[in-house]
């Protein structure tokens, strides 16, 4: 593996093709004949439509049809033919399914015309009058009723251990209080989309914004009743998704239906409102009681957790496992209840239970470490755990010491104040604040294929996605070290449903698990080519076992020989082979179960805080990880950055406000929903410490997608604490209520 | 967004009979809020004037020694002219704190004064809005309400004025030079938008067949005392939760004339002449700023989201005052 294609800052292999636009996303692919779909979103969030009038919309040249519950083709009638992937234990939502509305901005109808304009004017035109009922989209008031669920998304809750209770009330030190974050969005940059090409006799090809090509097309088999071969997914790029396209969304669904219904092609566009319509962040409220001895020990961690879900899908995320992963804790108890509004189900967002258990475990730690009087990283390092409690299980590697102690030493913590309000510069407190976080790192079963040309073209593929993290990079770089090729030889293939099976992009799995069967099949592919070599009786490797040649510089070679060579190009032309191919399925090792694997970062954070104005700015983040080998740093550093603008987001900005009058989000757009632009971000260093990890799978690798995000919020929030001395602990945190 | 008709006016007497002649029209030029609201059909106009082409983009000097913008000046050239940033650096920081570089570049400055309102509801037409529906009521009163009035606000509706330009417009007391059927007139700045009482569809006192031509920079321009302070939720590229323009006319330490105008608390600008005055022949301390402030404020009623800004709009407009005077802070007691 003499090209260190691993490790090197590589630009993105399709960094040109974004930037020139020639990158298409699902919106994008044009056909001949394509029609448009504009849906129809409902006025109400609970009731029944009693009529829709689509005859005005219908009489607009150009429209070809509107679909309604009334008129949509026969669909699949069980719960199963609607659950996908990622679905929650519950029944999925059925678009177009009946009169009945389950929550506001429910998509009602597809007018689907001849352009997008026809079709948005004529939806503008479908007269609905609905009966409505009551409905519950207020949190607080639904509270009182949540509820345990049959059986949880997310890891079930562990049982306690210890005696939390007795120990809560003998320690010397404690913090018992709330806290709390509002529904939020994804918002990607890119809409949700599909294109669906109708390809004649029954068969489609599908264009979709999604995380995984093999989730829309299962859907669609199982939705509309079409054979696998019937329907091809593809979805070479997305625009970012976070989550949001984890799950097929509505559209889909609308042109699928529409394009086997008018034999013809339909895209489907969602607009920036309409993105407010789906699965987002559940609002979730934690209370947390926490004890700590004298001299710092934590002694308890009780840690009860309410979270917003559907009438519909139990939907639940790891909001609890957190005590156990986090600290070293003897006493411990968790609970997670849902709270059941009128709302579309949530659905997994960047990090999901992370952001949430973290940002608050991570702030009543916070003030429990300024009752005990001691400094908040000192503390941390004090209750510093080595075993995942819930699991009772080793981590497989954990060097959160040193991103503490790294991270520290660039952000300069030993020179902070330990009281609160004792830095300021001018009107403006200066805080200093800290958190740590961890992510799983998790991999899961993954196939993938490797075809070598004679002319030296390697091609590697997968029916993973590239949702802007840099998939087809880093899979290009393993291939690329693997055989020893310039990563200029190397294609990687993705997106596209005809390919190996791969799990969804998410969970901060791909580079694991991709990158796992990747380097397998490119293993595969190495000792086809030596069995090759070793078909002829003269061949100077006819002795040579698969861990006595390297493949470099374009050659298979013996390592301890290296004048004993073939070019790759030469092996098949001598062998009369036009390409080689192979596929593999590579699987977690068994001995990954005695272990438990995240990935851990320690976030440092200065804030200034005008004293009279109330306004916060993040002057100062440095955030140090501990991801195990790091493929490309270039497109780690994009990762975790991005993770630290949406944690300033998170912390200081964002919210999707529900109004109880309509039972509707009503800051449904990119000017009121407000993300952080560039001005609110300013210096973010990343660190990314030496990690080695040979238990979590065969790369070394940990996933970097999420550790980014987990512990900004919290260290935000401390931060402002030491600067005000006040402890807002309901996001976002907006000058109102530190003024 | 609904079928609409489309002239491109050659100059100001065809863009105005234009206007005129046509139910239901409107005049475009940026677009960079008027094509927003009828994708969303919140504005709904039969017929579109494009008045873009008309000869109204200088900005040059008047007889009297001020600065006359033309009505289609962009808020980026505005902006970054010379004398703009010269002699009315106030409305040179204004703008700039406003929207993004891209809309500046695009929208301009008779347009910024014809921004509708950023209230939620108003962009929701599944919600009631009187503004945007007249009679259907105001959802925002007993709804989310953040970004909205405090001031001179009526049981009809509570939208504030999203403009930042409007603000140092305000108090630079800028004149609006408007042509209509009957010809040319002059509106001052501060009877040019309404409050809005029970006809708050209507933002401004512009005729529905008048057009603005350029709006006028008296020759004061305080450019050695301004301050424009803007609060939002985030650092660019969001409303005003409250602004405070301020024009500081001073001898020494002492006040000859004091300009304060705020935005995101009313329906327009919001002057207060006779609190102004509290600080002509005062000496520019905290201890003069504090009352003028606390008189800017009397009377102000917030709603459930947003009786922050009685406190906030009191604490900036001081912060502003003390920023124009070059007042220290930290040794006023601060």
């Amino acid at each position: 593996m003499a090209t260190n294609q691993i490790g090197k800052p590589q630009n993105r292999v399709d960094g040109r093709d974004k930037v020139t636009g020639q990158a298409r996303y699902a919106a994008e692919f044009n056909v001949k004949d394509l029609a448009y779909g504009v849906v129809v979103s409902s006025a109400i969030a609970k009731g029944r439509i009693k009529e829709m009038d689509t005859s005005e919309a219908l009489r607009v040249e150009g429209v070809l049809e509107v679909f309604t519950s009334e008129n949509r083709p026969k669909l699949a009638s069980y719960d199963t033919s609607f659950q996908d992937e990622d679905a929650p234990p519950g029944s999925p939502f059925r678009p177009l399914f009946n009169r009945d509305v389950l929550f506001n901005m429910q998509p009602i109808a597809l007018v689907v015309a001849e352009t997008y304009e026809l079709a948005r004017y004529a939806a503008s035109l479908v007269k609905v009058e609905y009966e409505t009922e009551e409905y519950a989209t207020d949190f607080e008031k639904e509270r009182p009723n949540a509820y345990v669920p049959e059986e949880y998304k997310s890891t079930t809750p562990p049982d306690p251990w210890g005696k939390p209770e007795t120990a809560l009330k003998e320690a010397e030190h404690k913090v018992a209080e709330e806290y709390s974050h509002p529904s939020q969005h994804h918002n990607p940059m890119e809409m949700h989309a599909t294109t669906a090409v109708w390809e004649g006799d029954g068969r489609i090809t599908v264009y979709d914004k999604i995380q995984g090509v093999l989730n829309s097309q299962e859907y669609i088999m199982g939705v509309f009743g079409l054979a696998k071969e019937d329907v091809r997914v593809l979805s070479p790029f997305v625009g970012g998704a976070f989550g949001s396209g984890l799950r097929p969304q509505y559209q889909l669904f609308m042109a699928v239906m529409a394009t086997l219904e008018l034999k013809r092609s339909v895209r489907v566009a969602l607009t920036r409102p309409q993105m407010f319509s789906f699965g987002h962040r559940p609002k979730t409220v934690q209370q947390l009681s926490l004890g700590a001895a004298a001299d710092g020990t934590l002694e308890a961690v009780v840690h009860h957790v309410f979270a917003e879900t559907s009438r519909f899908e139990d939907y639940s995320e790891d909001v609890i496992i957190w005590p156990g992963v986090l600290y070293k804790c003897d006493n411990v108890k968790v609970s997670h209840k849902l709270v059941g509004l009128d709302v579309y189900t949530p659905l997994d967002m960047r990090a999901p239970g992370g952001t949430t258990g973290i940002y608050a475990l991570e702030c009543a730690i916070d003030e429990l470490s300024y009752k005990v009087g001691m400094d908040p990283v000192e503390f941390r390092l004090k209750n510093y755990s080595v075993r995942d409690q819930n699991e009772d299980k080793p981590f497989s590697s954990k060097e959160l010491r040193e991103c503490y102690r790294q991270g520290a030493e660039l952000f300069g913590w030993k020179d902070r104040k330990p009281q609160p309000r004792s830095m300021r510069e001018g009107h403006n407190l200066i805080g200093w604040g800290v958190a740590n976080g961890a992510w799983e790192a998790t991999q899961k079963p993954s196939g993938a294929k490797a075809v070598l040309t004679k002319e030296g073209k390697l091609t590697v593929s997968s029916a993973t996605a590239d949702i802007g993290t840099g998939t087809y990079t880093i899979m290009s770089q393993i291939a690329a070290e693997c055989m020893g090729l310039p990563i200029e030889a190397v294609e990687f293939k993705l997106g596209d449903s005809s390919l190996p099976q791969s799990p969804l992009e998410g969970g901060s799995w791909t580079a694991s698990t991709v990158g796992s069967a990747v380097k397998l099949v490119c293993e595969k592919l190495g000792e086809k080519l030596l069995e090759l070599a070793q078909e002829s009786d003269d061949s100077p490797f006819k002795e040579a076992g698969i861990e006595e040649v390297e493949f470099t510089d374009g050659q298979m070679r013996l390592k301890e020989n290296s004048s004993v060579a073939i070019p790759l190009t030469q092996l098949l032309r001598d062998n009369k082979k036009d390409n080689i191919q192979v596929e593999a399925e590579s699987k977690p090792s068994d001995e990954q179960e005695n272990y438990s694997p995240y990935s851990h970062s320690a976030v440092f954070v200065e804030v200034k805080v005008d004293e009279d104005l109330g306004t916060i700015k993040v002057t100062r983040v440095v955030t140090a990880v501990a991801g195990g080998r790091i493929l490309n740093p270039k497109t780690a550093r994009s990762q975790i950055l991005g993770g630290v603008v949406w944690g300033i987001g998170m912390a200081l900005e964002e919210e999707s406000v529900m109004d109880h009058q309509y039972g509707r989000f009503i800051n449904h757009d990119l000017a009121e929903y407000h993300v952080p632009v560039n001005a609110d971000v300013h210096d973010v260093e990343v660190i990314f410490v030496d990690e080695e990890d040979s238990i979590v799978n065969p790369l070394g690798v940990k996933g970097l997608g999420e550790i980014g995000i987990v512990s900004v919020a919290p260290a935000i929030a401390n931060a402002v604490y030491h600067a005000t001395g006040k402890r807002v602990r309901d996001l976002p945190i907006t000058l109102d209520k530190v003024m | 967004m609904k079928p609409f008709t489309y002239t491109r006016a050659d100059d100001v007497t065809s863009a105005v009979s234009e206007v005129s002649r046509q139910e239901g029209a409107k005049v475009i030029a940026g677009g960079t809020n008027l094509l927003d609201l009828m994708k969303i059909d919140v504005m709904q106009p039969r017929h579109l004037v494009d008045i873009t082409r008309l000869a109204l983009t200088t900005i040059e000097k008047t007889a009297e020694g001020g600065l006359l913008l033309g009505a289609l000046a962009t808020n980026a050239d505005t902006a970054y002219h010379e004398q703009v940033e010269q002699r009315y650096p106030l409305l040179s920081h204004a703008i700039l704190a406003g929207a993004t570089a891209q809309l500046r570049n695009k929208a301009t400055d008779a347009g910024n004064l014809l921004q509708r309102t950023r209230c939620y509801y108003f962009y929701d037409t599944h919600t009631a809005c009187n503004k945007r529906e007249p009679g259907t009521g105001c959802s925002a009163i007993h709804g989310y309400n953040r970004n909205h009035a405090i001031l001179g606000h009526s049981e009809h509706c509570i939208a504030t004025h999203p403009s930042d330009m409007a603000v140092a417009l305000a108090a630079l007391e800028a004149r609006i030079h408007v042509t209509g059927p009957q010809g040319e007139r002059t509106i001052p700045i501060a009877d040019f938008h309404r409050l809005p009482g029970d006809t708050p569809e209507k933002d401004t006192n512009l005729a529905d067949d008048e057009i603005i031509t350029a709006i006028e920079l008296s020759p004061k321009g305080f450019a050695r005392h301004y301050t424009y302070l803007k609060n939002r939720d985030r650092a660019s590229y969001a409303f005003a939760l409250v602004s405070v323009a301020v024009g500081l006319d001073m001898e020494g330490d002492t006040i000859q004339e004091a300009r304060i105008a705020l935005g995101g608390v009313a329906h327009k600008p919001w002057r207060n002449p006779e609190a102004e005055a509290l600080l002509t022949g005062k000496k520019a301390s905290r201890e003069n700023f504090q009352p003028v402030a606390d008189a800017y404020v009397h009377g102000a009623k917030g709603f459930e989201h947003n009786s922050f800004k009685i406190e906030l709009a009191r604490r900036s407009i001081v912060r502003a005052l003390m920023q124009a005077a070059h007042v220290d802070q930290n040794s006023n007691g601060n």
